[in-house]
């Protein structure tokens, strides 16, 4: 079963694609079809939100769909949630 | 791909309708309840509720006038009534109108009052009625179609599922020689470089990359925050957006792998040639969908992730969803579910074939799922305060 999808190979987050629950050992695919490392997810992660595939640190750039989506403002484990509490937009 | 044919409305002008509506098309806030009261006594007639028309100037009066003549003007509708305030500007809006050929008349309050109006105008109207009613479709072809594209509260979904696969309608149809137009100039931005490399000519760049500049000086100066809950929705943050440049990502899937886009169009302009435009629009649904039914796109395309529900009186708005939560808790609003491409049981061409067949059917005369249900959403995009 695909657990989260990414849109290129270089993205560094993946979409859930149905719900995903702390402790689950989840493996994605990519849109063009190249399966992803398992991974641990290590909080609650529901569908459509996104996965952190590796560990961030406060200043990284988060890509997704190939280009850069975001600054990190808080630290990430491999595995974690990935959002509005960690992730804030470069514009505005 | 062979190029589909519908049953439409080919008007006087020589463009193709998929709806035949009877409008009566106030011309300012003050003339509603004329308009609503033509609407309940003349069956078959849909009036066109607004807030504005008054004491507009400038660039904004421009853009009121260019949304009303369009409207009245869209192929979708057969004829209309106009009925303003005062005789002078309800005559400008009828004289543009007129220019497609269609029946038009105009009627104004002043010196006869609401009752005498309503009376003079819904006999009008019944002329009308009776006369469109008599109107029959014919076989007319994919690439005589003018569709508008734009999603809504947009998710994560959207842009691997929804939005891909109106881009691959885009591709398809415009190759046909089709005409499209997409818009929602803050939505791009975080991808305005992938936009602007979308461009047909490097004067259309150019040309993008100005307005583009312009909207975002605009919310430059007058943003208080990060526009985080506006631009990312709270909508969107719930179904796992996080920043405007991932939303503007999704959103510009929409656009297709391969077109380019001809031109660059003024909120409500016509394009004036077939293939792909941008039109410079807000991206709230509602507004930027009313600008595009004023340009004379006949049939919009809407993926939704977390379930914007907007229709509009003059073009059918079809909805698609990847969200497999929302195609089940919403499905009176989804005209298409392609949320078997997350599940990987969908390819996005295979999605895309779908919809073009949705489309050709909602053109054929088939109600999508706003029309069912009502959705009217007729809200004029305005510049800035009246004088």
């Amino acid at each position: 079963m695909i657990s989260f999808l990414m849109h290129e190979k270089q993205d560094t987050v993946g979409v859930a694609v149905v719900d995903l629950k702390a402790g689950q050992v989840v493996q994605g695919r990519s849109l063009h079809g190249k399966a992803s490392p398992r991974l641990k997810v290590l909080s609650d992660i529901p569908l459509g939100h996104k996965i952190a595939l590796q560990a961030f640190k406060p200043g990284d750039t988060v890509f997704k769909y190939g280009v850069d989506i975001g600054k990190i403002v808080a630290p990430i484990k491999k595995g974690g949630h990935v959002h509005v509490h960690n992730l804030k937009t470069k514009r505005w | 791909m062979k190029t589909p044919t519908f049953f439409g409305y080919r008007r006087k002008n020589k463009r193709v309708g998929i709806r035949n509506h009877v409008i009566i098309l106030p011309v300012d806030d003050i003339s509603n309840a004329a308009c609503e009261a033509v609407a309940n006594n003349v069956k078959g007639t849909m009036a066109l509720p607004h807030a504005y028309g008054r004491l507009q100037f400038g660039e904004d009066l421009e853009l009121f006038f260019r949304t009303m003549i369009g409207t009245g003007s869209n192929p979708n509708v057969a004829a209309v009534i106009v009925i303003g305030i005062e005789p002078g500007w309800t005559q400008r809006i009828v004289d543009g109108i007129a220019k497609t050929g269609k029946p038009v008349a105009g009627f104004s309050i002043e010196r006869h009052g609401d009752l005498q109006t309503i009376a003079d105008a819904a006999r009008k109207a019944k002329e009308y009625v009776q006369w469109a009613s008599e109107l029959q479709r014919e076989e007319c072809s994919v690439d005589e179609l003018y569709i508008s594209v734009k999603c809504g509260e947009s998710d994560t979904t959207t842009g691997l599922g929804s939005c891909p696969a109106v881009g691959n309608v885009i591709d398809k149809t415009v190759a046909m020689g089709a005409t499209a137009s997409f818009g929602e100039t803050t939505e791009l931005t975080g991808g305005e470089h992938i936009v602007k490399a979308k461009a047909a000519t490097p004067a259309v760049a150019a040309a993008f990359m100005k307005v583009w500049n312009n909207y975002n000086d605009m919310v430059m100066k007058e943003k208080t925050d990060d526009l985080s809950e506006s631009q990312p929705t709270k909508g969107n943050i719930r179904g796992g957006l996080t920043t405007i440049e991932e939303k503007a990502m999704g959103n510009i899937e929409k656009l297709g792998k391969k077109t380019k886009f001809v031109g660059v169009l003024k909120p409500a302009e016509a394009p004036t040639r077939k293939g792909l435009w941008f039109m410079d629009t807000s991206s709230a649904a509602a507004e930027a969908v009313t600008l595009w039914a004023a340009s004379g796109a006949v049939v919009h395309l809407f993926p939704t992730g977390q379930g914007n529900i907007i229709g509009n009186p003059i073009e059918p708005v079809i909805k698609l969803s990847a969200n497999p939560l929302t195609c089940a808790t919403m499905s009176e609003h989804i005209d298409l579910d392609v949320s078997a491409i997350l599940r990987g049981e969908m390819s996005v061409d295979q999605a895309g074939d779908k919809l073009l067949a949705m489309v050709v059917r909602t053109a054929s005369g088939r109600l999508t799922a706003a029309e069912a249900l009502g959705h009217r959403e007729f809200v004029m995009t305005k510049l800035y305060r009246s004088a």
